[in-house]
């Protein structure tokens, strides 16, 4: 059973989500090297994200490609990186995603992820 | 029809344990739901006739077992289902060792968790406790929320399909997290009977969903005998329910201190007060706890006993342990018992704001300035209270506090 685990925190608060070139940015990667050290065994991908203000947003109406500058939507927490957990049940993905260093902070939004191969 | 209303009652006795039985075997509520409910029609088509079985929960779970295998059988078979077919037609051969359905203690609760895991809403959980812990029908759960049924279905299915396709565990809950798992438990039971209390009062409700609620928690205290919050929340309802009769007439509400004491259940509050004894011997301090020694104290024979000194240092502990308006707001009442109906305004002030459209708020703080001589506020506030609720039942109570106190 896969789940993915989408991280939403407030991009523009930077005691949560400092500048690399900050101090406070290397205890929050460390952060985050525990907790891929810890769960590493059930995680089959992850990935930080880029701030919103790098988005482009895509779409194809009759035929022609339309691109906007910035998020699908503006929200007070954005999307800022996922996990795709693998693992038995939900209560065993919440466990892990609860470990994610920016739900203390954030939220950390767990939704199975459908596999239309079984039966 | 005399026949027919005993044979549902025994089959009834037997839906929980037979519909966790198979949900444990099969790994899916809704097919066991399915499977449960089929074999449930059937006892009643064929028991007037061939007799009640002598173990009917044995009868009914081999009925439930045989449409399953029917039911996978006929379904694209993949392996993991052939697995589970295989594992069905062990456990219904005349030589497998007859099922005790006596003792399903894990698949209960197991059962009990899932339905109410706190990744589905409160208003699914309770849905789902009804439905498929107790077996009542979604005719029944749709006039209990005073919703069509075609929508209580509706949230049912989705309710189902989440346990399903999100693998809400349908086993226990690890010890870490087994408290809290709990926790939500009871707190699904007490809003439960609470929901009974509210629909009772629409004088339309078939269905009685308040002993509903206390069935629940007293098969949850048989399958949890070592949890001390659970015999609490258990003797809470019961001191709640003991009293409901003498709560209310046909056309307002009555005072806690106004009752008929003679109405009162009193074998209840015996038996929540031993239940409240093994809940102290299990651990001290919980919250339902805290709020079933409160109303343990005030279901004595003599009112002028009551002994307000113990109740206001339980209030005390209650907000340590939780601190919300509302108690704080019955911490009030107490002291004003014990200190003074000026020193307990002084305690209500700061909580208008967060209880500013709490109809009960502004009758605690009428009755108050009342028993303190400042009658045009109170009159004031028994009005605003008045404007608050629109339970018909309250407002002759409210507008019997105004003429009574010639307001």
């Amino acid at each position: 059973m896969k789940y993915a685990a989408l991280i939403y925190s407030d991009e523009t608060n930077h005691e949560i989500n400092p500048d690399p070139s900050s101090e406070a940015f290397g205890p929050m990667m460390a952060g985050y090297m525990a907790f891929g050290e810890k769960h590493g065994a059930k995680l089959a991908a992850g990935e930080p994200l880029t701030p919103t203000a790098m988005a482009t947003s895509v779409q194809v109406r009759n035929g022609e490609t339309l691109t906007t500058d910035g998020p699908f939507a503006e929200t007070k927490e954005q999307l800022g990186g996922f996990y795709i957990i693998d693992c038995d049940t939900l209560d065993e993905a919440i466990a892990i995603a609860a470990d994610i260093p920016h739900a203390a902070t954030g939220t950390v939004e767990v939704r199975p992820v459908p596999d239309f191969h079984k039966g | 029809m005399l026949i027919d209303t005993h044979i549902a009652s025994v089959a009834a006795k037997e839906w929980t344990k037979v519909l966790s039985i198979l949900t444990s075997e099969l790994r899916d509520l809704s097919l066991a739901e399915e499977m449960t409910q089929e074999a449930f029609v059937k006892a009643i088509e064929q028991w007037p006739a061939s007799g009640v079985p002598q173990r009917p929960g044995a009868w009914l779970l081999t009925v439930a077992r045989r449409g399953a295998i029917d039911r996978l059988r006929r379904a694209s078979v993949g392996r993991e289902k052939t697995a589970v077919v295989a594992r069905l037609e062990q456990s219904i051969s005349p030589a497998a060792t007859a099922v005790d359905t006596s003792l399903v203690r894990d698949e209960q609760l197991q059962l009990i968790f899932a339905c109410c895991h706190p990744a589905l809403s409160l208003e699914t959980q309770l849905a789902l406790v009804l439905r498929c812990v107790l077996g009542l029908s979604t005719k029944s759960v749709a006039h209990a929320f005073v919703v069509s049924e075609a929508t209580m279905a509706q949230r049912l299915v989705r309710g189902k399909r989440k346990i399903k396709q999100s693998a809400i565990p349908l086993h226990m809950p690890d010890d870490a997290v087994l408290t809290d798992r709990l926790a939500v438990v009871h707190s699904a039971i007490y809003l439960l009977y609470n929901q009974g209390y509210l629909s009772g009062n629409q004088d339309k409700d078939p269905l009685d969903v308040s002993s509903e609620a206390i069935r629940l928690a007293r098969l949850l205290a048989s399958l949890m005998p070592e949890s001390s919050e659970t015999k609490a929340l258990l003797a809470l309802l019961l001191l709640i329910e003991s009293r409901s009769e003498a709560h209310e007439t046909d056309k307002t509400i009555v005072l806690l201190a106004d009752q008929d004491r003679t109405l009162w259940r009193w074998p209840l509050i015996d038996e929540a007060q031993h239940l409240l004894d093994q809940s102290l011997k299990l651990g001290k301090g919980g919250l339902y706890q805290l709020q079933a020694a409160i109303a343990s104290l005030h279901c004595i024979h003599d009112p002028e006993a009551t002994d307000w000194t113990q109740i206001e240092l339980l209030y005390r502990s209650l907000i340590t342990a939780a601190d919300t308006p509302v108690v704080r707001l019955n911490h009030c009442v107490a002291v004003a018992m014990t200190t003074s109906p000026a020193q307990a305004l002084v305690l209500l002030a700061p909580l208008e704001e967060a209880l500013n459209n709490y109809h009960y708020y502004f009758s605690t703080k009428g009755e108050l300035l009342y028993r303190n001589g400042q009658y045009d506020e109170a009159r004031q506030a028994f009005e605003r209270a008045l404007s608050l609720t629109q339970n018909k039942k309250e407002k002759a109570f409210l507008r019997n506090q105004i003429t009574k106190g010639q307001l």
